[in-house]
C-alpha cells in the first residue's frame, strides 16, 4: 500500500505553511574536503579572516589536547574519555557563535567546546577523571555541567534561555546533543517547548553517524534530522559539520537569528567520530575501516589548513608556533593531571542540601569518626 | 475566622508567594485559565498575568527540565504534576537533575523548584489517578519531601517550601483538597518539623499526609477502650524530624506506623528502623506498620480494602499488648 498525503488539505488556512520550516535540500559547504572553495552558492556570509584563523587556533589546540586526554586514559589518569576527533569543527564553531554571557550546555563528549570557551583543561576533565562533580564553575562559565544522560540538557537549555529573555535579557543558550539524543523523548519536549516558548535556543545536533554501535539508519527514518524541526515549527539548517567555514557561518547566524527573537532553530552537523565511542568500546565491531579511512579524507583540521594557507593566512613559521603553543598546552595539563588533588572527604556531605539535614550531619560525624581512626591506626 | 478549604488554602500560599516575589513562577498543564484540576491555580493567571502563572505543553518531563532551566536564570518554579502517576515521565528529570544539580556542580548551581503532586487515594480515582509515590523521592537524596494533612499546615508548608532553598516535592493529598477548617493562613515553621496532634501516653501512632486524620480517628476510638494514643503528624518526610518521634516513642514505649502506601520497601519500613534502632531499649512491642497492601492501587469498587481503615488501626494497636509466648503472628513459615 502506497499513501500519499495531499498535504495541501490538512494546513488550515491561518496555520504558517510547514515548507516553511522544510530543511534545504543540502547541506551548507564551503570547503571541498581538499580545501578549496566549492562551487555551491553560499547561503550564509563567510566568517571574516580573523575569525577563520583563531577558529584555526581552537581547533589545533582543541585537536591535542583531545589527543592528551585520550592518552592519559592509558595511563590510568581518566576513568574514561569519550573522544572529539573528527568533531572539532562542529564544537569550536558552537563556542565561538556564543558570547561570554550565552549559555552552553555540553554533552559529555563536548570537552573541546568547553577549552574553547576558555576553562582550564584540568578543570573540564575533573569528571572523567573520577571526581563526583563536574570540576569547573557552570555560573562563572556559563556552561552546564557535561550531561551524561541524553537529551535532558536540552530542555535546561530551553528554560534558562527563556528566563533570561523574561528578564528583558538578548542571552542565548546553545545545546548540543547527538544523533543518538533525537530519538529520546526530551529531544522532543524541548524542542516542543523552545518553540511554543520562542526561547532563543540553537540546538546543535551533531550526527556522528553513531550512537555507540548503532548507525543513523537504525536511529531514524526522517529524510535529515534536520528535518525533526518541521513538526514543531522550528526552522532548521544542516551543514558540513567537516568544514569549519561552513560551521562557523552556521553557527553564527543561527546565533543571530535566534538572538533576534525568531525562536529556536535545530542546526544537524553532518560528521563522524573518528575514534571509538570512548576508549573502553570497541570500534570495530560495528563499523569498516574503509568507512574510517574515507572521514578521514575530510579532516576539518586539514581542510581548515589547506583553505588558510591558499589565502596566505597560515604558513610554515605560524603553524609551527601554533604547534608549539600546543605542545605547552598539552605538557601544561599533563602536569596538572599528574597532581593528586586531595578529595576532602566532608565534601560528600556538604553539597546535598544547602543546609544539612539532621541525619546528614549525623552521617558525617560518623565518617569523621571513622577517618580519625584510621589515621589513628595508621 | 474564614471556613476555607485545603485547595483554597494552597491557592492562597501560591497568591502570597507571588505577590512576595516576582521571581516566583507558577507553570503546568491546566493551570492557566482553568486554574488545575483541582482549583489549587484558581485566578492566578487572571490576578497576576500569563508570565507568572502558565501553561505548558503537555509533556511532564519537559516540564520539570524547563523549570531547571528558568531556576538557573533565577527565577522560582512552582510546577505542578497534575496527578502522581502522571509524575512519572519526569522521574529522570527529578532524580538525575533536579535532586543532584547542587552536588553535581559543587553548590555553584542549586535549583529552588517546588514540584507540586496531587497524590494518594480515598477519591475513586481510575487507574493511574492513586499512586502514593513519596517512596520513591524520599528515597533520592537531595531531594525534600512534604505532605501537609491540615489546612492550615497546606498554607505554612508551601509557603516554606517555595522558600527553601532546595528542590521540594510538595505532595497534596488528594482526598483533603476540600476538607475545611477555621483558620488563620500565616508563615510558620521551617520544614523538618513534625507536629503532636495528640498527646498520649499508651503508644504513638505517626503518619503523614492522609493518614493522620485515620490515626487521630483511630486515637479516639482507642480511647473509648481505654488507650490513650499519642498522635505524630510528620508533616515533612525529608527532612525527618527524629527528635519528635523518637521522644514520643520513650515516653510511649509503643509505636505504630501508618501509612497509605503500598508496604514493601516503604517510608514506613524506614520510620519503623529508625525507631527500633534509636528506641529498642525503650519499646515493649516490636513497632507495627499499618499500610496499604503491595498491590497496583486498586480499582475504586475495592479501595476500602487496601486503605488503611481505623479498624485495622485498632488491630494493631491490639497487636501492641505483647506477649511473645502466645504470639505467633511474627513466625516465619517454610
Amino acid at each position: 500500500m502506497h499513501l500519499e498525503v495531499d498535504v495541501t488539505l490538512v494546513e488550515p488556512p491561518l496555520a504558517r505553511p510547514y515548507r516553511k520550516f522544510l530543511p534545504a535540500e543540502s547541506a551548507v559547504q564551503y570547503l571541498d574536503s581538499a580545501g578549496g572553495l566549492t562551487e555551491s552558492e553560499a547561503r550564509y556570509p563567510r566568517p571574516s579572516d580573523d575569525r577563520l584563523v583563531e577558529m584555526h587556533r581552537n581547533m589545533v589546540l582543541g585537536r591535542r589536547f583531545d589527543q592528551q586526554a585520550t592518552a592519559l586514559t592509558k595511563q590510568g589518569r581518566l576513568a574514561v574519555y569519550p573522544s572529539s576527533r573528527g568533531q572539532e569543527a562542529c564544537q569550536i564553531a558552537a563556542a565561538m557563535s556564543l558570547r561570554p554571557g550565552d549559555w552552553m550546555f555540553p554533552t559529555y563528549r563536548d570537552s573541546v567546546a568547553l577549552a574553547a570557551r576558555g576553562i582550564d583543561p584540568v578543570e573540564i576533565l575533573s569528571m572523567l577523571s573520577g571526581d563526583w562533580h563536574c570540576g569547573y564553575d557552570p555560573a562563572a562559565h556559563r556552561s552546564a555541567p557535561q550531561c551524561t544522560p541524553l537529551a535532558t540538557q536540552l530542555l535546561h537549555a530551553t528554560g534558562v534561555a527563556y528566563g533570561e529573555h523574561r528578564r528583558g535579557r538578548d542571552t542565548i543558550a546553545l545545546a548540543f546533543c547527538g544523533d543518538g539524543a533525537t530519538s529520546e523523548g526530551d529531544f522532543h519536549e524541548a524542542l516542543n517547548f523552545a518553540a511554543v516558548f520562542k526561547a532563543p535556543v540553537v540546538f546543535l545536533v551533531q550526527n556522528n553517524g553513531f550512537a555507540i554501535s548503532v548507525p543513523l539508519a537504525r536511529q531514524s527514518a526522517a529524510p535529515t534530522l534536520a528535518h525533526k524541526g518541521v513538526g514543531y515549527g522550528i526552522g532548521s539548517e544542516q551543514v558540513d559539520g567537516n568544514d569549519p567555514v561552513a560551521m562557523l557561518a552556521v553557527m553564527d547566524e543561527a546565533a543571530r537569528f535566534v538572538r533576534a527573537g525568531n525562536g529556536p532553530v535545530i542546526v544537524e552537523a553532518h560528521t563522524y567520530r573518528i575514534d571509538a565511542h570512548t576508549n573502553a568500546d570497541d570500534a570495530t565491531r560495528y563499523r569498516d575501516s574503509s568507512e574510517v579511512e574515507q572521514w578521514l579524507g575530510r579532516d576539518p583540521l586539514a581542510r581548515l589548513e589547506k583553505y588558510l594557507r591558499g589565502r596566505g593566512l597560515l604558513d610554515d613559521a605560524s603553524a609551527a608556533a601554533l604547534t608549539a603553543e600546543a605542545e605547552s598546552a598539552a605538557a601544561e595539563l599533563r602536569a596538572g593531571m599528574n597532581v593528586d588533588r586531595v578529595a576532602d572527604p566532608m565534601d560528600l556531605f556538604r553539597y546535598v542540601f544547602a543546609e544539612q539535614t539532621p541525619q546528614l550531619r549525623e552521617q558525617q560525624a560518623q565518617a569523621e569518626a571513622e577517618l580519625a581512626a584510621e589515621s589513628e591506626e595508621n | 475566622m474564614p471556613t476555607i478549604t485545603m485547595a483554597q488554602a494552597l491557592n492562597t500560599a501560591l497568591r502570597d508567594a507571588l505577590a512576595a516575589d516576582e521571581n516566583v513562577v507558577v507553570f503546568g498543564e491546566d493551570v492557566g485559565t482553568l486554574g488545575g484540576v483541582f482549583r489549587v491555580t484558581d485566578g492566578l493567571t487572571r490576578d497576576f498575568g500569563d508570565d507568572r502563572c502558565f501553561d505548558t505543553p503537555l509533556a511532564e518531563s519537559g516540564i520539570i527540565g524547563f523549570a531547571i532551566g528558568m531556576a538557573m536564570a533565577g527565577f522560582k518554579p512552582v510546577v505542578e504534576m497534575q496527578f502522581d502517576a502522571f509524575a512519572y515521565p519526569a522521574f529522570e528529570q527529578i532524580v538525575s537533575h533536579v535532586a543532584k544539580i547542587r552536588n553535581r556542580t559543587k553548590g555553584a548551581l542549586s535549583v529552588p523548584i517546588v514540584i507540586r503532586i496531587p497524590f494518594a487515594g480515598g477519591i475513586g480515582g481510575v487507574e493511574h489517578h492513586c499512586d502514593s509515590s513519596e517512596g520513591y523521592y524520599a528515597h533520592t537524596p537531595g531531594l525534600k519531601v512534604v505532605a501537609p494533612s491540615t489546612v492550615e499546615d497546606a498554607y505554612t508548608l508551601l509557603r516554606a517550601a517555595i522558600d527553601d532553598p532546595d528542590p521540594v516535592i510538595f505532595l497534596e493529598p488528594k482526598r483533603l483538597y476540600f476538607s475545611r477548617a477555621d483558620v488563620d493562613l500565616a508563615v510558620g515553621a521551617p520544614l523538618g518539623r513534625a507536629a503532636v496532634r495528640r498527646a498520649g501516653r499508651d503508644a504513638t501512632l505517626v503518619a503523614y499526609g492522609p493518614s493522620v486524620s485515620v490515626a487521630l480517628e483511630s486515637a479516639e476510638a482507642a480511647a473509648a477502650e481505654g488507650h490513650d494514643l499519642e498522635v505524630i503528624d510528620l508533616r515533612s518526610i525529608v527532612p525527618f524530624d527524629d527528635e519528635t518521634v523518637m521522644a514520643s516513642v520513650r515516653k510511649t514505649g509503643r509505636c505504630i506506623v501508618i501509612q497509605e502506601a503500598q508496604g514493601f520497601a516503604g517510608v514506613g519500613a524506614e520510620i519503623a528502623a529508625r525507631v527500633q534502632e534509636r528506641c529498642f531499649h525503650h519499646l515493649h512491642a516490636p513497632v507495627l506498620r499499618v499500610s496499604g497492601f503491595d498491590i497496583p492501587y486498586p480499582a475504586p469498587k475495592l479501595e476500602r480494602l487496601h486503605l488503611p481503615s481505623v479498624d485495622r488501626v485498632l488491630d494493631s494497636v491490639d497487636r501492641l499488648q505483647w506477649n511473645d509466648s502466645a504470639d505467633t503472628r511474627w513466625a516465619v513459615t517454610a
